[in-house]
């Protein structure tokens, strides 16, 4: 598929963001069943609705890229390869979870190895971290960027306008993708928001800013490479504001209906990037009913068998909890 | 070896160029320290010797100041951020206790933060209440930062060293007093030329005695010792027990200086409730009561804001008379 932006995409090269796209919804689902069921304590928010922005932007991304993700950030850890297992279990506060269960969902992403280095439960404060990771970048030459994502509710703290303001200043490889899903917890984008646009925002700091269809994944990966191939050579930070909607509430025990309308709800679930995309590769005749449905039963076994594992694992013993206050007791 | 004298300011100063020379990926940035210097030149000469990628000035942002020094840490640096003064960590105060102290345990250990945020209370400097707080014990209920408080120039040095090689976040909390004031004990001391360095977590005894144990630590330090020398003219031998570093505490050094004494009286420059002293006080009541044969004193400041005018901000500070009041009423 050529583009408007000139990046070829190979027809296997979709189908596996498709892929990805229904693994991260099927795993959200399956963290709401549980979460209905009782099954998960603490704040658990989904990131049904906005798979599109992950998998685009992660999908861009070099591997040594460095991530600093958020609460909601489930689908960030498995766009990027972080075992589903290891997600869940944190979700579940289980020993075999990528935080050891010491995080729990609002940290389920964290991984040394997949690169994304903190996911923070308070908003807006990930920005100016990335923006320290960037620095590290830059002072040893690296090619590789800081990734920060964010939401709409980000916008509004200091955290964001000092990190945005430094990194132009100082000009460093980092790129900041904000998720607008048009709701901070219940209160609407529109009623706190003063300006043209987000993107608008990071303009006013010099910095390169794009606003995107964030239920496009093709959209949204071919902005990111366009961003990111400014920061690599050297034209400083980047930013995606990627409009998109949050199909569920703000955490579990959000139904995410009575601040929001029913039609607004229904247009954005008729703009469902899943459905989006599958349309589009039916068209083509890169999928049919049939092979989604295969695809579906396959993801679904994976995480039945994911989710029986780790319901049935130990949590850590809390005896070793200590050890990990600082590192000179480990 | 050689020693010479060096003021407090001349000693980080010496710590911060010896670890920038020993380690390339230790980087210095906050407001004001790279092409002045520093407000109190504490990074003097920083800029010259190891370049603008190295020595960075920030704009007046303090979130960002912290939350790239914790990036920057994630990421392979050793960075040294400078908050101009400690009131100033308020505005951080999201980064360096819900992140920086956190990060290494909420990510179940898989991540590590070395990173320093140095800073400087300036009580007894006339600043006026929004720039001499001395919130230190706050940040005590943040397990996972470790918390330096030098009192003198030696110390300065030795413990800056020990907090940049360290892999967790350090608060390194300097005194804007001993910077500044000659008279203090901690103004300027004796440093080797040698490399040295010193630990954190350990306490150090400052003057020995046995009479009364008198906790001190950073300005106090100084106002302590200058108590011991009018207590001495008196036949009071007082032991100064600077506890250097508050997390981790050496409750240890303080025990057993108070099992020689039997006599406790602990000053420091916080407000008298859930101040340092308390949790001093706390431990030694829960742990070692029997060694005590009177009540434990502390010496604080009163529960206000501190004035600004010299005269009533010297009548708010803890001092040597003060210090030597509360140890007559243990020792008579």
């Amino acid at each position: 598929m050529k583009t408007e932006v000139g990046y070829a995409l190979s027809g296997e090269k979709l189908l596996q963001f498709f892929r990805k796209m229904l693994e991260l919804r099927m795993f959200e689902e399956k963290v709401e069943r549980l979460y209905r069921e009782g099954k998960i304590a603490g704040p658990t928010h989904l990131y049904i609705g906005q798979e599109a922005v992950a998998v685009g932007v992660i999908e861009a991304l070099d591997r040594d890229d460095i991530i600093i993700s958020t609460y909601r950030g489930h689908g960030h850890g498995i766009a990027r390869g972080v075992p589903m297992k290891a997600v869940l279990g944190e979700i579940l506060g289980r020993a075999v979870g990528t935080c050891k269960g010491l995080g729990g969902s609002m940290h389920a992403p964290i991984s040394v190895e997949k690169k994304i280095l903190f996911a923070t439960a308070i908003v807006g404060s990930g920005i100016p971290i990335a923006v320290g990771v960037a620095l590290g970048f830059k002072n040893r030459n690296s090619r590789n960027i800081a990734v920060a994502f964010f939401g709409d509710g980000a916008v509004n703290t200091g955290a964001f306008h000092e990190a945005l303001n430094l990194a132009s200043v100082w000009s460093l490889p980092v790129l900041f993708v904000c998720e607008n899903n048009l709701y901070a917890m219940t209160t609407a984008f529109s009623r706190v928001f003063a300006g043209e646009s987000i993107a608008s925002r990071a303009s006013c700091y010099g910095i390169k800013a794009f606003r995107v269809n964030g239920n496009d994944v093709v959209e949204v990966y071919h902005r990111t490479l366009e961003a990111t191939n400014h920061i690599r050579e050297g034209g400083g930070p980047a930013f995606l504001e990627c409009l998109t909607y949050r199909q569920k509430g703000h955490g579990g025990y959000d139904l995410g209906t009575w601040y929001r309308p029913r039609e607004e709800l229904d247009e954005w679930l008729a703009r469902d990037p899943i459905e989006l995309l599958f349309n589009r590769l039916k068209q083509d005749g890169l999928i049919t009913e049939e092979s989604r449905k295969i695809m579906e039963q396959e993801i679904a076994q994976e995480l039945d068998k994911v989710a029986d594992e780790v319901l049935n694992s130990p949590v850590a013993d809390f005896a070793s909890l200590q050890k990990y206050v600082y590192s000179s007791e480990a | 070896m050689s020693v010479r004298e060096l003021t407090y300011v001349e000693a980080l100063n010496e710590a911060l160029k010896e670890e920038m020379r020993r380690d390339g990926s230790v980087v210095v940035f906050g407001e004001e320290v790279a092409l002045s210097g520093g407000v109190y030149k504490v990074t003097k000469d920083l800029l010259k010797e190891f370049g603008p990628s190295r020595v960075m000035d920030t704009p007046i942002s303090e979130i960002a100041i912290v939350g790239a020094a914790i990036g920057a840490a994630l990421n392979g640096l050793r960075p040294v951020a400078e908050i101009m003064f400690f009131d100033f960590a308020g505005i951080a105060f999201d980064q360096i206790v819900t992140h920086a102290s956190k990060i290494r345990f909420t990510s179940g250990g898989q991540l590590k933060l070395p990173l320093v945020i140095r800073t400087q209370y300036s009580l007894g400097r006339s600043y006026g209440s929004q720039h001499t707080q001395f919130f230190a014990a706050s940040f005590l209920q943040a397990p996972g930062l470790k918390i330096v408080l030098p009192s003198t120039p030696y110390d300065a040095k030795g413990l800056l060293k020990s907090a940049i090689r360290d892999d967790d976040p350090v608060l390194f909390i300097e005194s804007g007093a001993l910077y500044v004031n000659k008279n203090y004990y901690g103004y300027k001391g004796a440093v080797p030329q040698e490399e040295y360095l010193i630990p954190l977590g350990k306490a150090d005894v400052k003057r020995r005695g046995d009479d009364v144990t008198v906790v001190a630590v950073s300005r106090t330090v100084s106002e302590a010792i200058a108590a011991s020398k009018t207590l001495e003219q008196e036949g009071i031998n007082a032991e100064v027990v600077d506890l250097r570093t508050i997390q981790p505490m050496d409750y240890e050094t303080v025990v057993q200086s108070v099992r020689k004494t039997n006599r406790l009286v602990i000053a420091e420059d916080s407000v008298k409730t859930g101040g340092i002293s308390a949790e001093v006080a706390a431990y030694v009541a829960e742990y070692a009561l029997d060694a005590l044969e009177g009540p434990i004193i502390r010496v604080n400041s009163p529960p206000m804001p501190a004035p600004q005018s010299q005269p009533l901000e010297k009548q708010y500070m803890v001092s040597a008379e003060k210090i030597v009041d509360a140890v007559k009423k243990l020792v008579k």
